[in-house]
């Protein structure tokens, strides 16, 4: 049948491609690594097989009414009348996978809503275009990067002061609006250790495309260690570039819009940069975070990455240095 | 013929440009509805074009993010408002009055008036690029992110006003519809006699009278905002960002059904006449076209998964949702059953409701994925949307839409395009098509945000985007070859005589194209089948009550046609249909400049915009008497 092939057609080539295309560091939503996901990905496994099963079934109808009657004058008669095909395939059968399908929302909800004790609490903002990321049980604040213990469930409060933004990390659990003057929680539990890809999935405005966000999925114990240390403000720079790096820092617009934890500089413009030498991206996961990629970002981010907030700065290069410097040497 | 000369001389429009401009023929009308759309639809499909060019690899930049947000703001837009609604319109606009057996809509001024708004304000929403700010706040603008503080120029008040105009026009189109099909049968042509497609018809403007207020009220409010500073969506001046939403797809979600009905109507007329057979299930399809209209107003909130409602009342906005596979699936089996016992012929318009079919089915099945809940949370906002949407939207109502070309263009122009290249259209558009959408469903589920100017290299896009774009050329090559094929139709095509298609409606008992006047005797109707009970139609005579003058050729002299009573058709009145008049173009015109006046914020030009519309429409109620004479 020529009817058929330019269907099956594309579809291999599709199925060759995605093959081809998925490398591990997608952020699958159908390769699980946390409580929310997994049980989403069930339910989409079973409505796959439902969904694929009715294509078949009816498309194969389709294909078969079409050539039925063909070579004849009027038509085949058929033992089932119109009325009869119309009950079975309209209603009776559309009701009770309908039926089925509606069970399984409500007890997926019900499992996916559970509240379980002695949850992580993080408050996450959204903003135009990067994450504002707060733990109030340690009293410390960081940005673009959400670190949470294995095996333990978070309660991620989620808000938004500008537009609306939605938190989406598509391994570990469903999205969540950050809608201003309201406060969502999204409740999951990573299962895996790992880093996992985050997104911002409401159209958000110029760079909504790179408001992106990673999350690391650390052993219980390495949580701990890494929460009690940042609940400590860094201390003074004790190398001498540093030490002007952070003069300049102050000394320049930076305070202005950032923060970091025991300096004078307190702003929530833009992210925190207390823990900035330790993060592994800047522009919220624009470029990797190193001294080149940092250095250019602070002249002209506007180049990295078009109609982002921060304006450009220029800085002489002994400055510019020693800036770099000292950021990177906040951990 | 002496009869004929004396109808051409009362009927026929001034000729050249003032008869173009104060036309007020169905047909005329119905035609230039759908060019303008069919333009729309070639603008708003170069964009997505470019926007493919932009996606085909990581961090492209063939456009920068500010340009790719404007493009896919205004395909948007320009598909749903300027193009979906609208060419469904025309072909009714075209198609209903013949259908009915009738020699022109209800409000004949009102149809033109309703036509020149359309065009005004698809022009006002182009007009933005000229001046360099385009809408970019995506086709639902949600607010806050569309409040004047965060999109502070000119470019979200041409998509809220140009909404709110063009508005118009489909309210008073559907006013125009809703009482053609009661009142403007010909006699015989009871309830369950009509054509499916008057049926969808019918439930296309019942529902946009009701859903439309949703959205006039949803961008009215937003401009009050903007141009005001009244703060009803903006939460820190105490509004709500949610109360937008709520009023959007309260609107936006039957949106989809005033698009999918019309086509599904369309779908009903051609499968029975490439079947030979009528369709099974009249009764059926009927119910199903008026309950998807109920419940498609009770599950608006199913765009709203992931605002954080409750889940329990979230649930059961899903549990509604799923509801409304079962109307779709009746048509579905009522198509399948009225092949499964005829003889299908694969001409053209049949092809493509075959890809419809299969389109469609595969829409309609992840529509019912998307309306569950928890899956919703993942699908929600990323490619796989965007594929389903496009499943529904263009498959399902672009597909119909190039079969019902086919089907129709021998009775608009009297030539019939190449069978040939229809075909070869059909096959690249359907091929393209799902390479096209097909694995933006993976995309999705890969976990691709839907919106993104670009994307990084290494999280496994790439391929697939590639794919993607190839399709969506393929496509746009397929819908080329088709316009091709109909402008060479339109002066090379063969003669296509009356009723090349062996069909049941009554447009094929008029010549191709129609007379102005449609009918000189209108039809007596029988069944529900004229041409296939018996062929030539039989017509009415005028006789002497009042009330029957306008059934024979004497009414159609006068410029007259029957009004027939809602229930049995009798013979009621007669309506005399007003000669041609600039007045609806004054008006919408007038119209234009007060919206254009909200836009630059100048009090004069809005005062002036709505005394000129005004002063349209006194002089329209004055000058009835003439028009009518
Ligand atoms: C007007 C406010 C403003 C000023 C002044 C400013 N920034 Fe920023 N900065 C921002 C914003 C907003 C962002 C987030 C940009 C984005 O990712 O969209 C940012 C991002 C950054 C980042 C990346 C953080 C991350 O995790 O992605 C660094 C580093 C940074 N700024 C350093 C500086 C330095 C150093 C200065 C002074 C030389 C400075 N900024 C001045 C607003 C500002
Ligand atoms: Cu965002
Ligand atoms: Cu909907």
């Amino acid at each position: 049948m020529t009817r058929r092939r330019p269907i099956v057609g594309p579809l291999l080539v599709v199925v060759a491609m995605t093959m081809a295309a998925c490398d591990k560091r997608a952020p699958n939503t159908l390769d699980p690594q946390g409580d929310h996901a997994r049980h989403i990905a069930g339910v989409w496994w079973l409505m796959f097989g439902l969904a694929a099963g009715v294509y078949l079934v009816v498309g194969g109808l389709i294909i078969i009414s079409v050539v039925r009657g063909r070579g004849t004058e009027h038509g085949r008669p058929s033992r089932v009348g119109d009325n009869a095909f119309i009950w079975i395939g309209g209603v009776l059968v559309p009701i009770a996978i309908l039926a089925l399908l509606a069970v399984v929302t409500v007890t997926t909800t019900r499992v996916l809503d559970t509240h379980r004790k002695g949850a992580l609490a993080i408050e996450v903002t959204g903003k135009r275009w990067w994450w504002d990321v707060r733990y109030p049980t340690f009293g410390f604040r960081t940005a673009n990067e959400i670190r949470v213990p294995v095996g333990r469930q978070v309660a991620v409060t989620l808000e938004s002061t500008d537009v609306i933004h939605s938190f989406w990390i598509p391994q570990l659990a469903g999205k969540t609006d950050q809608i201003p003057g309201q406060r969502n929680v999204l409740r999951f539990t990573a299962e895996r250790a790992g880093t996992y890809r985050g997104e911002c999935a409401e159209y958000c405005g110029v760079e909504h495309a790179k408001m992106n966000f990673v999350v690391l999925a650390v052993p219980s114990a390495d949580f701990d260690r890494w929460a009690a240390r940042h609940a400590q403000p860094p201390g003074v720079p004790e190398d001498e570039l540093a030490a002007r790096g952070q003069r300049v820092f102050l000394r320049e617009a930076c305070a202005g819009c950032h923060r970091i934890a025991g300096t004078p500089a307190d702003a929530t413009i833009g992210p925190d940069l207390t823990d900035l030498g330790a993060r592994r991206s800047i522009g919220a996961l624009t470029v990797p975070n190193d001294r080149d990629h940092l250095s250019a970002w602070i002249v002209d981010s506007q180049a990295v990455k078009p109609g982002n907030l921060m304006p450009p700065i220029t800085l002489s290069k002994a400055d510019l240095d020693a800036l770099v410097t000292y950021l990177e040497s906040l951990r | 013929m002496d009869e004929r000369h004396e109808l051409e001389r009362v009927w026929s429009d001034a000729p050249g440009i003032p008869g173009f401009l104060s036309t007020v023929d169905h047909k005329r009308l119905g035609i230039r509805y759908i060019y303008t759309s069919f333009f729309f639809f070639f603008v708003a499909g170069l964009i997505a074009l470019v926007m493919r060019a932009q996606l085909s690899g990581p961090n492209q930049h063939v456009v920068g993010p500010t340009t790719y947000n404007e493009l896919f703001t205004v395909h948007g837009t320009m598909m749903i408002f300027l193009f979906n609604t609208p060419i469904l319109a025309g072909f009714g606009n075209y198609l209903v009055p013949l259908q009915l057996g009738t020699r022109d809509m209800a409000f004949p001024r009102l149809n033109a008036f309703s036509y020149w708004v359309f065009l005004l304000a698809g022009l006002l929403m182009c007009s933005s690029f000229f001046v360099g700010h385009p809408p970019n706040g995506g086709w639902f603008a949600y607010t806050p992110f569309t409040n004047k503080e965060f999109s502070p120029g000119l470019n979200m008040d041409f998509w809220g006003l140009s909404v709110m105009f063009v508005g118009i026009s489909s309210t008073v189109g559907a006013v125009n519809f809703i009482v053609t099909i009661f009142k403007l049968r010909a006699p015989g042509m009871t309830l369950n006699r009509m054509p499916v497609f008057v049926w969808a018809m019918l439930v296309f403007s019942l529902m946009i009278l009701f859903a439309l207020p949703a959205i006039t009220l949803a961008s009215g409010l937003l401009e009050t905002d903007r141009i005001f500073g009244t703060s009803l969506f903006v939460p820190a001046g105490g509004g709500s960002a949610l109360l937008y939403q709520h009023l959007f797809w309260f609107w936006g979600h039957p949106e989809v059904y005033i698009l999918f009905v019309p086509a599904a109507g369309m779908i009903s007329m051609i499968i029975p006449v490439f079947t030979g057979r009528p369709l099974a299930g009249y009764v059926w399809v009927v119910t199903a076209l008026v309950a998807i209209a109920f419940i498609s107003f009770g599950v608006w909130i199913h765009h709203m998964f992931a605002t954080g409602m409750p889940a329990l009342a979230l649930a059961a906005f899903s549990g509604a949702s799923l509801l409304i596979a079962i109307p779709s699936g009746v048509q579905f089996f009522a198509w399948i059953s009225t092949m499964w016992r005829g003889v299908v012929r694969l001409s053209t318009p049949m092809l493509f409701a075959l890809g419809f079919l299969l389109i469609f089915l595969l829409g309609g099945i992840t529509g019912v994925m998307v309306a569950v809940l928890p899956f919703d949370w993942q699908a929600t906002d990323t490619y796989f949307i965007v594929a389903h949407l496009h499943y529904v939207l263009n498959g399902a109502v672009v597909f119909p839409i190039f079969g019902a070309m086919y089907y129709w263009l021998p009775k608009f122009w009297g030539r019939r395009p190449s069978e040939r290249w229809g075909r070869v259209s059909f096959w690249v558009m359907f091929v393209g098509f799902n390479l096209s959408f097909f694995p933006m469903h993976i995309l999705g589920i890969l976990g691709m945000p839907r919106r993104i100017w670009t994307y990084p290299s290494g999280v496994g896009w790439t391929g697939i985007n590639q794919l993607v774009t190839i399709g969506g050329g393929l496509f746009g090559l397929g819908t080329g070859i088709s316009l091709v094929n109909w402008a060479w139709a339109r002066f090379r095509g063969e003669p296509a005589g009356e009723d090349p298609w062996n069909a049941d409606s009554l447009e094929w008992a008029t010549t191709s194209p129609p007379e102005h006047w449609n009918f000189t005797s209108i039809p007596a109707v029988i069944g529900r089948h004229p041409l296939w009970a018996e062929k030539p139609v039989p017509v009415s005579a005028s006789a002497s009550p009042d009330s029957t003058f306008a059934l024979g050729p004497e009414g159609a002299l006068a410029r007259q046609t029957p009004i027939t009573n809602g229930i049995e058709t009798a013979p009621e009145a007669t309506m005399t249909i007003p000669h041609e008049t600039y007045l609806p173009l004054l008006t919408a015109l007038g119209i234009a400049v007060f919206f254009l006046g909200l836009l630059v914020n100048g009090v004069v030009v809005g005062v002036a915009g709505v005394a000129l519309a005004a002063m349209g429409l006194m002089w329209w109620a004055w000058r009835t008497d003439v028009d009518l004479r």
